[in-house]
């Protein structure tokens, strides 16, 4: 049984820490599953992470929710999709959106209990949730221990 | 009407299936737009995978009608113009495939039209009569105008300089302002679609009882930001006593969204007409330019400069066929045809159109 990190992030800039120090340990083939109501800064995570990973802090990075996916090239030959399934029937509808290709690359997944049977297993979670005030945020990362003892350092 | 000169448009880039006739100068011979609206309900939103195979099932129904009830035949057109992007992919592909295997039987010239392009040029449209904010008939626009495209997938000004000259002056760091409606529609427990309800709503609100932020008022360039709007309302609704806001609550957060975004669409386009001096009109397009109080905002801050407020019929706002056919009639007029082999688009920024 791993202990999910449970990391308090008082304003948008420690979100955009936290993604700066999870970015490292991304690699092709991961998938990132970012959990929590709307407004509790799931795409703001993802846009600090892809921002992170592109090494240019103003990289658009246009909410999914519309498109339901972005794609991006970034450094290294790495490809990172963000999807927001929220607007998703169910997993049948993940074809249409190219996920198995997608899946070579990074995934970033907002919404991933639409993905039904299709969750990978060995995801990285990250829950966002409201603080006290309201700025505060509340990151709960669980499912990579190996990976995640660095990221507690 | 002269032979061989109609263009048939096809739109399919999102949840409207549509298709339309024009005549060369633009007169429109036969619309029709069905809307998936009632199938996505359930879902509160765009479902793609429904989109795709919905406009597989209405698309060639409504060609066959718009056709029949322009009285033409498929020798009757100067070519077949298909939004192709951008959009979501599923769409895109049934509409190409469909207008470009019309051409093909036909040996028609196919345009593939991008959907941005389409919504831009509405305004320059001769034969409808486009309507200032008091719903006054105006002439159509000159080159160069500004458009400020306000939708559920897009927001962002542009400079319209000519057909193929666009210049992006300033889009969202992060939601669509309709996604914004949407979004704060679906916390304030509204059904989808988000917007029109939550006007109706906050018609009867107090917009200055619960003050929300409006986000990059004032500040230099005209970007757009709604994440931290939509997040405020978040913690107005959880904010009211339990949780749960009283009828009067959600009326007065509906009605003070509603004010900061109209206040925020204002000082935008203020800064956008400051950047090109010699724009003629300001030209709103999108489904959030129906919403009232964004087009008082929106025309005060025109007017304010002296330039009209240009806002077309709403059918021809929100996705259309018209458009499309329209932007095809004024590519193929410069001699722009796409080969058959033209792939669509999920992402296809305005500015890598060349004319």
């Amino acid at each position: 049984m791993e202990a999910p990190l449970t990391v308090t992030l008082p304003d948008l800039a420690a979100t955009g820490a936290l993604a700066a120090r999870v970015a490292p340990l991304l690699r092709p083939g991961d998938a990132l599953l970012l959990e929590g109501p709307l407004g509790a800064g799931k795409s703001a995570f993802a846009r600090a992470l892809l921002r992170a990973l592109a090494g240019d802090p103003a990289l658009e990075v246009p909410s999914p929710s519309f498109t339901l996916v972005q794609s991006y090239d970034l450094p290294g030959g790495l490809e990172a999709h963000h999807f927001d399934l929220y607007r998703l029937d169910g997993p049948a509808d993940l074809e249409e959106l190219g996920w198995e290709e997608a899946r070579r690359g990074l995934v970033l997944v907002e919404w991933p209990e639409r993905l039904g049977s299709r969750r990978p297993a060995d995801a990285l979670m990250l829950r966002m949730a409201y603080g006290a005030g309201e700025e505060e945020r509340v990151a709960t990362l669980s499912g990579w221990p190996d990976r995640l003892k660095d990221l507690d350092a | 009407m002269k032979c061989g000169s109609a263009v048939l448009g096809l739109e399919s880039s999102c949840d409207e299936t549509a298709a339309a006739v024009l005549g060369a100068d633009g007169t429109i011979l036969a619309e029709a737009v069905l809307s998936q609206e009632a199938e996505h309900s359930p879902y509160g939103g765009v479902v793609p995978e429904i989109a795709a195979r919905a406009h597989l099932d209405y698309l060639p129904r409504l060609v066959a009608q718009v056709m029949e009830r322009a009285g033409l035949g498929y020798a009757d057109l100067a070519g077949v113009a298909a939004t192709s992007g951008p959009g979501l992919i599923g769409g895109l592909i049934v509409g190409s495939t469909l207008g470009k295997g019309i051409a093909l039987a036909h040996g028609l010239p196919f345009v593939a039209v991008n959907h941005l392009e389409a919504h831009a040029l509405t305004a320059t449209l001769p034969g409808i009569v486009a309507q200032d904010a008091r719903g006054q008939p105006m002439p159509p626009v000159r080159f160069p105008y500004l458009l400020l495209l306000l939708s559920g997938g897009h927001c962002q000004c542009v400079a319209v300089e000519g057909v193929g000259r666009y210049r992006r002056l300033g889009t969202t760091l992060d939601d669509a302002v309709g996604e914004a409606f949407d979004k704060a529609a679906k916390l304030l427990g509204l059904p989808w679609p988000g917007g029109p309800a939550l006007e109706r709503l906050a018609r009867q609100g107090d917009p200055a009882r619960i003050p929300l932020p409006r986000p990059l008022l004032g500040r230099p360039g005209c970007d757009f930001s709604w994440s931290g709007l939509k997040t405020a309302v978040a913690h107005a609704v959880a904010r009211c006593p339990g949780g749960v806001p009283s009828a009067q609550d959600r009326a007065d957060i509906a009605a003070g969204f509603q004010a900061a975004v109209a206040a925020v669409l204002a000082d935008r386009a203020r800064h956008a007409i400051a950047m090109l001096p010699d724009a003629t009109a300001l030209v709103v397009a999108g489904g959030v330019a129906a919403n009232g109080a964004v087009r008082g905002a929106l025309a005060a801050a025109a007017e304010a400069r002296g330039l009209p407020l240009v806002a077309p019929p709403v059918r021809l706002c929100t996705d259309n066929a018209v458009m499309v056919a329209w932007a095809g009639i004024e590519r193929l007029r410069l001699g722009l045809t796409d080969a058959l082999g033209h792939a669509p688009r999920p992402r296809w920024p305005l500015e890598e159109l060349a004319a």
